[in-house]
This record gives structure tokens, sequence and C-alpha cells, in this order.
């Protein structure tokens, strides 16, 4: 068994803030990045791109990068928005959002670029 | 021609044994499981049945004839084969709507499961499945909220939610509980949950539970920078104590309460749900004491029943049993009452267990809540069967994790991010789950550990109420 070990978060220290899906893993890699837009795609949601300053990460609404972009099914377009976005604003998080229109909801919403925490 | 009165004991089939009736679509439109006493027909006790929750009385009365009783009365209008069980059939029966006040769980059921459920005829009698017409759906509030207005009110999407209740269940002080609660949410979960039993005893009250709780909420949320809740308790004795503590919920700023449906009652379940919706608190809902009406085969309710009153009553999340867990729950039969509470309409389907289609219009659907003796290793199995619209609790499985609560919700929070990001990727994760699990616990020291501890566990007792679905 394991040694055990402290859970170290705090309010001090800024790498304890998350955002929510897939916050708790590794960030993500060029690949699975294609393979999470790859899934909204095929399941016909809209993909869209926000961003964020870290420190302001807890508000509902971060900024649009640009529109949603509505019926793009184009992998390679949805990641070059992603990243456009991310070299606009390199320290801010950038997130991804497949917007499913028939629940009304976001049926996917991940940060895909991690910014610097604040 | 008017009918004339002839008192005495007339046979229940020669009025409510209507086999050529073709329902209506607003017909509420019933399925009981009957065995009937020995040397009872098929028809005589369908038509018993019918007659005893809807206009009949044992006895013809004068007062019969002052009104047009063949309008109101419930209608026996198929019988089946139960598959595997020679003792037993299916007996279908059409009520008409203006029998049931109009939004109203409480007034429907207490015909449909009232006195009948006594009667000497049927040795033995289980409500299986009811219609509710969309007429009446509409009459009914509903989920305060629902799926999609939760998502956006705690931000969560594209994933199962994660929760855990609070243990040991009964005992704990207000502040040591309000500790525990804190460690679970920081360590990543979302929710935390009051047991059903922690009410306001005297080890706690339930004005000091609240307030520390809401402290580790707050802590929470501003040390991990996501939304936080806990589901506290307010079934209480008296409906006037219930409010007095929503209120107070709702005065500190927490974001959902909790009822126990069934114990509580639907009339306080109702008027709670009404009152949640009014005033922006979600409402997670138990179900204690379902599995005294749900578990025998042949006598009771079905859980799927059970599952379409909370809908009607509202509420924004129902347990609904694990498949895999330490709690009963045969995996096809429990896919179809997870669709029962979710989808907007959902279609007969008996290998399901589903004798009606139902249409719930634009009603919302609620959160299905998995939660009993769940841990990491399961993660893949409940992710495979929930989909994302649930909230899958680890009671045992975060707070027994050898480093404490926050490495044991961390653990979980872990297990259940891998899982979704390799099922988006096309990975059958419930085939290849421990690959899933090992590659994520390399970069997750507690989620490495919660392996190690929970490796073994299995439960593999088979269900009591298993569907009839073959013949022997």
């Amino acid at each position: 068994m394991s040694e055990m070990q402290d859970y170290t978060s705090s309010l001090e220290d800024v790498n304890s803030r998350k955002f929510e899906t897939f916050s708790y893993l590794p960030a993500m890699d060029q690949e699975q990045i294609r393979k999470q837009v790859e899934y909204i795609i095929s399941k016909g949601w809209n993909p869209a791109v926000e961003h964020t300053e870290p420190e302001n990460a807890f508000d509902h609404y971060w900024y649009m990068w640009k529109l949603p972009m509505f019926g793009e099914t184009d992998v390679d377009t949805v990641l070059a928005e992603a990243e456009a976005c991310h070299k606009a604003h390199p320290d801010n998080h950038v997130r991804l959002i497949g917007f499913d229109n028939y629940a009304q909801s976001k049926g996917a919403e991940m940060v895909v670029f991690r910014g610097k925490p604040v | 021609m008017a009918k004339t009165y002839s008192a005495g004991v007339k046979e229940y089939r020669e009025t409510y044994w209507m086999p050529n009736y073709t329902p209506k679509d607003t017909d509420i439109l019933a399925c009981f499981k009957i065995i009937p006493q020995a040397g009872v027909p098929r028809e005589e006790a369908a038509a018993a049945v019918a007659a005893e929750s809807s206009t009949g009385t044992w006895t013809t009365v004068w007062t019969d004839l002052l009104t047009d009783l063949d309008h109101y009365k419930g209608r026996a209008y198929a019988i089946e084969d139960v598959p595997g069980n020679d003792d037993a059939f299916y007996a279908f029966i059409a009520y008409p709507i203006d029998l049931f006040e109009e939004g109203s769980v409480v007034n429907v059921f207490t015909s449909l499961v009232g006195n009948v459920f006594g009667f000497k005829a049927v040795r033995a009698l289980r409500l299986e499945d009811v219609r509710f017409p969309i007429a009446y759906v509409m009459t009914c509030n509903g989920p305060p909220h629902g799926i999609q207005v939760e998502r956006d009110m705690m931000n969560k999407y594209g994933r199962p939610l994660l929760g855990c209740t609070i243990k040991p269940k009964l005992g704990l002080s207000a502040k040591n509980y309000g500790r525990a609660v804190y460690e679970c949410l920081r360590g990543g979960l979302d929710f935390t949950k009051d047991d059903e039993n922690v009410n306001s005893q005297p080890f706690m009250r339930w004005r000091q539970r609240f307030d520390f709780v809401m402290d580790a909420i707050d802590k929470a949320e501003r040390e991990t920078g996501e939304r936080k809740g806990h589901y506290l308790n307010v079934t209480a004795p008296t409906p006037e104590e219930m409010y007095k503590r929503a209120e107070y919920a709702k005065e500190i700023g927490a974001p959902i309460i909790m009822h126990d449906y069934i114990t509580g009652g639907f009339c306080a379940n109702t008027g709670l749900a009404q009152w949640c919706q009014d005033n922006g608190m979600l409402l997670h809902i138990h179900r204690a004491m379902h599995a005294v009406l749900d578990r025998n085969p042949n006598h009771g309710i079905h859980f799927r029943v059970l599952t379409k009153i909370l809908r009607l009553s509202g509420g924004d999340h129902l347990h609904t049993g694990t498949v895999v867990g330490k709690l009963e729950g045969d995996r096809e039969s429990t896919l179809g009452w997870i669709d029962l509470l979710r989808e907007s309409y959902v279609k007969e389907d008996r290998s399901r267990g589903i004798f009606f289609d139902q249409d719930w219009g634009a009603m919302p659907g609620a959160f299905a809540v998995a939660s009993g003796g769940i841990h990491v290793w399961h993660m893949p199995a409940l992710v495979t069967i929930f989909g994302d619209d649930a909230v899958l609790q680890f009671g045992g499985g975060t707070l027994g994790h050898p480093w404490g609560n926050a490495a044991g919700a961390c653990a979980n929070r872990v297990a259940l991010e891998a899982c979704v990001e390799a099922r988006n990727q096309g990975v059958a994760i419930e085939k290849e789950g421990k690959e899933v699990l090992t590659k994520a616990a390399a970069s997750s020291p507690e989620l490495k550990a919660a392996m190690e501890t929970w490796k073994e566990i299995k439960f593999e007792f088979d269900t009591v109420d298993k569907l009839d679905v073959s013949h022997k």
C-alpha cells in the first residue's frame, strides 16, 4: 500500500484552482484535443471557443472567441480557432464547447489550453 | 332508456370487464400483475381490480343511478399471461382522466393503490406501470428545474456529477460533520449529501448543520474555483418545520436541499418542489421505504411507477440504484426507469419492463442518482450505464480512502474524468476499464491508492426482483 500523502490544496496556492471538466487530468496534448473535437462534431453539436483570465474562471460568462462555429464539421477548422484564441491570449484559459441546441445546454465543455495561474 | 335499480351484489365483470374498449389518449392506463384467489376467473379478478380502484363498491347502491357511472368507471380492457409465472397475469385498466384531481399524484394513487391492495379476491397485486396522458402531465408542476437548468446553475457540463453521502450517518457533531463535507468538496466532488436519517437529532440540530456545511461549501468554492453544493435534508416531522428549514437554507445561500418523498409523503414533496421552483433551490430526492413497496415481484408498486410519481410530483435528482453496487437492481429494468426519469418520450419496451408509451411533453427530466456500495473500480461501468445525466455518489468509496476524504474525492474525480475522456475518444470503457484507470493513476497517487484499497470488493448476489421477460 502506498504511503500516506498530504492533500496539498489551499487558498494561498493558485495552482489549487480548478476549472471543471477534465481539470483533474494532466493538460491535454494536441492529439487528445483533436479527439475531443471529433467527439463534439460526431455528436452533431456546435463547436465554440471561449477564454478568460484564470482569476475570473469562476464567472459563468467567459469571453467568446468570435461566434460559435454553427454547423462546422471540419476538425482542423475548429482546432485552428482554438489555437488562434490561445495565441492571442496566451495567459488565459481557453475552453472548447459543444453546444447541444436540442438539449439547450452544453454537451461538452473543457479547458484545452490552460492559462497562467494567478 | 334509463336504468332501473336492483339491489344486491353483481359480478364485477358484468360492468368493469370491457375487452372491446379502445383506451382514449386522455385515459390514465395501468398495468397490474394479479394473482387471484383460487377459483376466481381472470376476467372477474381484473374487473374487480378495475372496480375497486375506481367507482365500485361491493354492492349496488341506489345513488349509483344519480350519475353516469359508465363514464367514470375504470375499465379492464386486456389480460395477458405473465411469462414464466402461471399463477399471475397482467390486467390492463383504463381510467377516465376526470376521475382525478389535476396535478395530484396523491389523488391518483389513493385510487390506484388504495383499498384495492387489501382486496380479498386477489391474493397478490402489483402495480407494474402507469401511463399518464400528456393531458394529465401538463397539470403537474414536475421537477423544479430539471437537468439542463441544474447544469447551468452549477456550471457542470459533459460529464456525470460526483457526490458523496457523509458518514457515519448518525452521531457526528455539526462542526465535525462540516469538516467531512469540506474535505470531500475541496478534493473535487460537486456535491455532498446528508444521509436520509439525518434530520434534526439531539446530537446535531439542523440549524448548526446548515451553518457549518455552508461554511464548508464557501471555502471549498474559493479554494477550488468550482461550484459546490450539499444536499441539506429538510425532511421534517411537519410541513411547517420542513419549510422553515428550507427557508433558512435559502437565506444562507445553499444551492440545493433534499427531501425523502415516500416517508415525507407525496403531498409534502409536491409542495416543496413548487417552493423550490419559486425560490431557485435545487431539490435532491431520496427514496427511503421504496424497497418495501417495490421489491416483492408479486405484490406492491414497481419502482418505475414510483419514478413517474416523483417526476410528476417534482425533484431534480432521484436515487435509481446503481446496478453494480451493494443494493438491488436489474440492469435492463434500471435502464428503463432511468429513461422514464430523464427522457421526454419513452416508448413501450417489454425488455426493459416498460408497458406503455410515455409522453412527458416539455416537463423537464431529473438526474439519476447512483449511490450505494460503489468505488473507483465501478466507474467505467457507471459511466457506461448512466451516461452524463447522473450523479454518481461514492460514500464509503470516498470517505474510506486510506488518506482521507479529500484524497478519496480526488481519486473519484480523476477516475471519472479519465473514463469520460476515454469514452469521448471512442474507447469501450466498460471492457477496457482497467487500462483506463491504471493509466490515469500514473499521474494521480490518490487514485492509485484507491485502486489498491478496493480492488477485491465485489457484489455478486442475484437480484430478487427480475423482469418477467422469458417463459420457463
